[in-house]
């Protein structure tokens, strides 16, 4: 982190940047928040650590639209989020300083709950620098262990590769965290019965609060003017509470960004009801994947999408 | 009770139809005297490829029971491709309805030129045929309960 910081500072004083895109310290330390940083001096706030999973590819839409460069940290599956902005002229690469961070897994409060390990007051062992093989948690009813790997969050036991499609530097080192394949669980609901399919769903999707948190955090999801904005309320963001919305709010979020979807995971990362939100994300990869032809939304910053472009001899609706 | 045991269930039916190919052969199918259960409800629509995925949800939103698109044979779009994306799209969505549990066979895509009467009215009775089999659409607007 020191190394950031400092690398950071030089940037800011000889001018190349003039504010800095990262993440400071959040109320807790397990929820550290996106934040500009405008000088040195508010850089004592900065932090990067395991707890970092939040993708600042999206805050750099408005940082486009500022005068001078914005440094920003992207881990390497965010740089995929970046270079799709790119490609859709939402962000503008002449203002983007891109530090490519190390990445050893993300880790989250809700995946420690998830394992038993609640009332957490701190986490030792998910500095950058660290082995990151093994937590030392501190909670309210005393000190505990646990491996690493189990505080991760779902996107990173399948992350597509410690690779950094977009830079301009490198900082920090990276290490492998795949453990699965992210299609294992689309599998699996695809060989249930509808029947099954549909009450997965049900009690899945009936938890949502339309919080729109999903959408909100989404970098494929950037529109000015959104169909699940209210234009009954003037606080922006609000979400509609017409039946339509409410029903078919997660098929056309998903649709929305088919083909454009990085499977970055934020959506599910912020879920407040633990929606897994990225079986639907990757059905829609899945399918585009074995229709027509392997396709890597971000991978590139320039080309046709499989939504965008087509063949004579596609597939007929309703045969597969 | 399921609906399908209702002899007098008659399912409303959505059909976009492509003003080049589609409306006309409904339009022949009409002039033809041929006919198809006044259930079928037809929007125009300039070409296939206007038909946003979000209107095939909404219709079932609204009510219908069935949805159906019907556009130019591929290669045939009156403007020269539209058809083929719509394809694509059409093709995703309908997977994805069937991998959140929505039966097979509520939603169709078919291409029908200006001279297919028989072929929209045809088109029109199986349809139909295959969504009184299936009764009335209810897992869409099940699909969030706060049960
Ligand atoms: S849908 Fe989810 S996984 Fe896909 S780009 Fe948006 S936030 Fe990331
Ligand atoms: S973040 Fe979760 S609860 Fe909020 S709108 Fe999205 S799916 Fe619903």
């Amino acid at each position: 982190m020191q190394e950031l910081i400092n690398r950071t500072k030089e940037l800011l004083a000889d001018g190349t940047v003039a504010r800095v895109l990262g993440w400071r310290r959040g109320d807790l330390p397990t929820n550290p928040e996106p934040a500009y940083f405008n000088d040195g001096e508010s850089l004592s706030e900065f932090v990067y650590n395991g707890f970092c999973g939040a993708n600042l590819s999206k805050y750099m839409i408005e940082a486009s639209e500022l005068d001078g460069r914005t440094l920003v940290f992207l881990k390497p599956c965010d740089t995929y989020s970046f270079n799709q902005l790119l490609k859709e002229n939402r962000v503008d690469r002449e203002k983007a300083y891109i530090i490519g961070v190390g990445c050893k897994g993300k880790i989250s409060e809700a995946s420690l709950n998830a394992i038993g390990i609640k009332n957490v007051i701190d986490v030792k062992g998910a500095e950058l620098t660290d082995a990151c093989d093994t937590l030392t948690i501190e909670t309210l009813t005393g000190n505990t262990t646990c491996a690493y790997r189990d505080a991760m969050l779902e996107r990173c036991h399948v992350c597509r590769g410690k690779e950094y499609v977009v830079y301009d530097e490198l900082i920090g080192d990276s290490a492998d965290t795949v453990d699965g394949d992210r299609f294992d669980e689309v599998r699996k609901i695809e060989a249930m019965s509808p029947e099954e399919r549909f009450a997965f769903f049900k009690a899945e999707l009936s938890k949502c609060i339309r919080c729109n948190a999903c959408r909100n955090v989404c970098p494929a999801c950037s529109c000015r003017k959104c169909v699940f904005d209210s234009t009954k309320f003037d606080s922006a963001q609000k979400a509609n509470s017409d039946s339509f919305e409410e029903k078919m709010f997660h098929i056309i979020r998903a649709f929305h960004v088919a083909g454009r979807c990085t499977d970055c995971g934020e959506c599910s990362r912020v879920c407040p009801q633990g929606i897994p939100l990225h079986l639907l994300n990757r059905k829609f990869i899945k399918d585009i994947n074995t229709l027509y032809g392997d396709f890597c939304a971000g991978e590139s910053a320039e080309g046709a999408t499989p939504l965008t472009s087509f063949t004579f001899g596609d597939a007929e609706p309703g045969t597969v | 009770m399921p609906m399908n045991d209702n002899a007098e269930f008659r399912p409303k039916i959505v059909a976009f139809c492509c003003n080049w190919c589609s409306y006309a052969g409904a339009d022949l199918a009409g002039s033809s005297r041929l006919t198809y259960p006044a259930d079928v409800k037809i929007i125009k629509v300039p070409c296939s490829c206007r038909v946003n995925p979000m209107f095939i949800l909404r219709a079932f939103e609204k009510g219908a029971d069935g949805v159906i698109m019907c556009g130019c044979h591929p290669g045939d779009c009156h403007y020269s491709t539209g058809n083929y994306y719509a394809r694509r799209r059409m093709t995703l969505l309908f997977s994805m309805l069937d991998y959140i549990g929505v039966e097979h066979g509520r939603t169709r895509v078919e291409w029908v030129s200006a001279a297919e009467g028989v072929k929209f009215s045809a088109t029109m009775n199986e349809f139909v045929e295959k969504i009184k089999s299936l009764g009335k659409n209810v897992r869409l607007g099940d699909l969030r309960c706060r049960s």
